[in-house]
């Protein structure tokens, strides 16, 4: 074996005890055998086949940036824990507690990795969609985890979206007040779109400025306190937990669709 | 020179020269059918998906920016904190681009001589996960991780002002991921740029699937087999969806006002506004007589318009250009693809009425909200 030297090490010494056995069911992986059982025992390595085609290892095949799309969503999601216990979601705070970030908290890196992050992962989506369309890779029997893919890339743009509010500075408000005023020309159900003025009894429109769906999207008429807890609800916990379920799915799909694609 | 250069490169940016120049490119680069392949070949376009190639485009890249870098004005939008990553994605999207085709094209000679693509080489050996995967997929995280810490380091995460209802920055821009949808602003409203459109990629890019039944090509890069599926592809990628997020991004000032990379943003500089609706055009113009006051009346030549477009297109190209994908598709599939095809066309076909004609609207019923 080229990878490991023969003699027992002190976490191998431990993998024998019973308490070691109890936690590493495989121990370190040296014969052919633990090398499938190591990936069979867990819970996390188990997303993965024992064995696959060398093709499919290959990174100018698969670029990597579907597998780093999730490293960065947990990254994210570990910073973004982070950040929670320092930001109050309130027109009154949330600016301040950036500031704080910046300038109290020790080791204040935690939002600029976020944020970058954020972008990162915009840019990783995007890149492996890329190669899935290059390699053909939705084709038959892929087809419906191309649409669950879909769905996650526009997921990843609303996250990215919903979070570009929360420092409630200028950039924030007015991105978001560019990016919501499209909301407000939805046809039929938005008060400056197409087909608002039919939805009406007599002289009474139902669509109005404050019950379209700009509204419901900002919880109030313009970016302000409604819109803030809103957004926050969303980035922390809505979007998130949506996500996962695609994730889950998008994941479960790769292996029962037959794994990475490859020529047959 | 150098300004003689900077300005021709003003010049160039102009979205008016510089889309169709890249809708012409993306033609040629991309051919979609074998006529278009045979002109590839022979102006040998394809060179550039070689070893070479990926050299020429990267050197020209890295040697644009560093040029521009010498630019005052150039410099303050490429290194706003903000802005990094579209620059990053740009020598990103064309990096992979550029892998992807190599890989195509080295595949396609293969498949030419009668061999299986390379993919289907390696296949043929197979390995175990641990720790063949294992510790690339590690790597990889390593390597991720570093760069965010080094970039989280180097560029501190912006923060402007406390935000401030009455005072609106001028420009206004969304995050730079709907910069596309922005730049669509300027020749279709907001219904349709932000609602209808963006409604519509998401359904056409679920689609794609399901349109496409050519069943070579599955699990390795090749380009001569999909030929049409990647032209169309390219177009919508390159050209519509990254070329104009980087329009939106780099080249949109205040009052959204074009300025090239090297151009100084004047708040007051003015472009003058003549447009016109196709029904004013049609009445005032070529017909020289007022506009008539029943709505259907004055907006029946936009409906027109658009009805011939969507309606009868399609079944024109069946019969000629598209007969062949007509036949393969089947009808419920050939509309499909050609009404989504149709509907991304709209935007260059509006660009171009409105550079050529000055045209605002085609159906332009302001009563309604409904302008088309």
């Amino acid at each position: 074996m080229p990878y490991f030297d023969s003699g027992e090490s002190l976490f191998e010494k431990f993998c024998k005890t019973q308490v070691g056995r109890a936690i590493f069911r495989t121990g370190i992986p040296r014969n052919q055998r633990q090398r499938m059982m190591i990936m069979l025992n867990g819970v996390f390595l188990h997303l993965h086949p024992v064995r696959l085609p060398k093709h499919a290892v290959k990174v100018k095949y698969t670029w990597c940036m579907g597998g780093l799309s999730f490293f960065v969503f947990l990254v994210l999601t570990v910073t973004g824990i982070l950040l929670m216990f320092y930001y109050r979601p309130t027109v009154e705070y949330a600016y301040g507690d950036i500031i704080d970030l910046k300038e109290q908290v020790p080791l204040g890196l935690m939002r600029e990795i976020h944020r970058w992050g954020a972008h990162l992962m915009v840019v990783t989506v995007w890149l492996h969609m890329f190669r899935v369309f290059m390699t053909g890779s939705y084709k038959p029997p892929r087809e419906f985890n191309w649409v669950i893919g879909v769905i996650l890339l526009v997921l990843t743009m609303l996250m990215s979206f919903t979070g570009y509010l929360l420092p409630w500075d200028q950039l924030a408000i007015w991105a978001i007040t560019v990016g919501s005023n499209m909301a407000g020309a939805t046809p039929l159900v938005g008060a400056s779109g197409p087909g608002a003025s039919l939805l009406a009894i007599g002289d009474v429109n139902f669509i109005t400025s404050s019950s379209d769906a700009r509204f419901a999207m900002l919880g109030g008429r313009f970016v302000g306190e409604g819109a803030l807890l809103r957004f926050y609800v969303l980035h922390c916990i809505g979007l998130p937990f949506v996500m996962m379920i695609f994730m889950i799915v998008h994941f479960w799909r790769v292996r029962k669709d037959g794994g990475i694609s490859g020529p047959t | 020179m150098a300004e003689s250069i900077k300005h021709f490169i003003n010049f160039a940016a102009n979205p008016k020269v510089l889309f169709p120049c890249l809708l012409i490119l993306t033609l040629f680069m991309f051919p979609g059918n074998d006529k278009l392949l045979a002109i590839n070949k022979r102006l040998g376009l394809y060179k550039l998906w070689t070893k070479k190639g990926g050299i020429f485009l990267f050197s020209f890249m890295l040697l644009f920016f560093i040029f521009g870098l010498t630019d005052p004005n150039f410099r303050l939008i490429v290194t706003k904190p903000d802005n990094v990553p579209i620059v990053a994605l740009l020598f990103l999207v064309n990096f992979f681009l550029w892998l992807s085709m190599k890989q195509a094209w080295e595949n396609d000679a293969r498949i030419a001589k009668g061999q299986p693509p390379q993919e289907a080489e390696d296949a043929k050996e197979k390995i175990l996960v641990w720790p063949d995967l294992v510790y690339i997929e590690f790597i990889a995280l390593i390597l991720c991780s570093a760069l965010l810490l080094a970039w989280a380091c180097a560029l501190p995460a912006p923060l402007e002002e406390p935000a401030n209802p009455s005072v609106s920055p001028n420009p206004s821009k969304a995050p730079w991921y709907f910069l596309g949808l922005q730049e669509m602003l300027v020749y279709f409203d907001p219904w349709l740029a932000g609602v209808v459109f963006p409604t519509i990629i998401m359904l056409g890019f679920m689609c794609i699937p399901f349109l496409d039944n050519n069943k070579k090509g599955c699990g390795y890069y090749t380009f001569n087999e999909r030929k049409m599926a990647i032209s169309i592809f390219m177009f919508l990628w390159l050209v519509l969806w990254i070329f104009l997020m980087t329009t939106g991004t780099f080249l949109r000032g205040p009052n959204w006002n074009f300025f090239g990379p090297f151009e100084y943003w004047d708040i007051h500089k003015l472009e003058a506004l003549t447009n016109i609706n196709l029904s004013e055009y049609i009445y005032m113009i070529l017909l020289k007589q007022p506009v008539p006051e029943n709505i259907l009346l004055r907006e029946i030549w936009g409906f027109l318009a658009l009805g011939l477009y969507f309606g009868l297109t399609p079944i024109l190209l069946a019969l000629t250009f598209l007969k062949n994908v007509f036949k393969q598709l089947g009808v419920l599939r050939y509309s499909i693809f050609t009404f989504l095809l149709l509907c991304a066309l709209s935007l260059p076909i509006k660009m171009f009425l409105r550079w050529a004609f000055n045209i605002k609207y085609i159906v332009a019923i302001p009563e309604f909200f409904f302008n088309i």
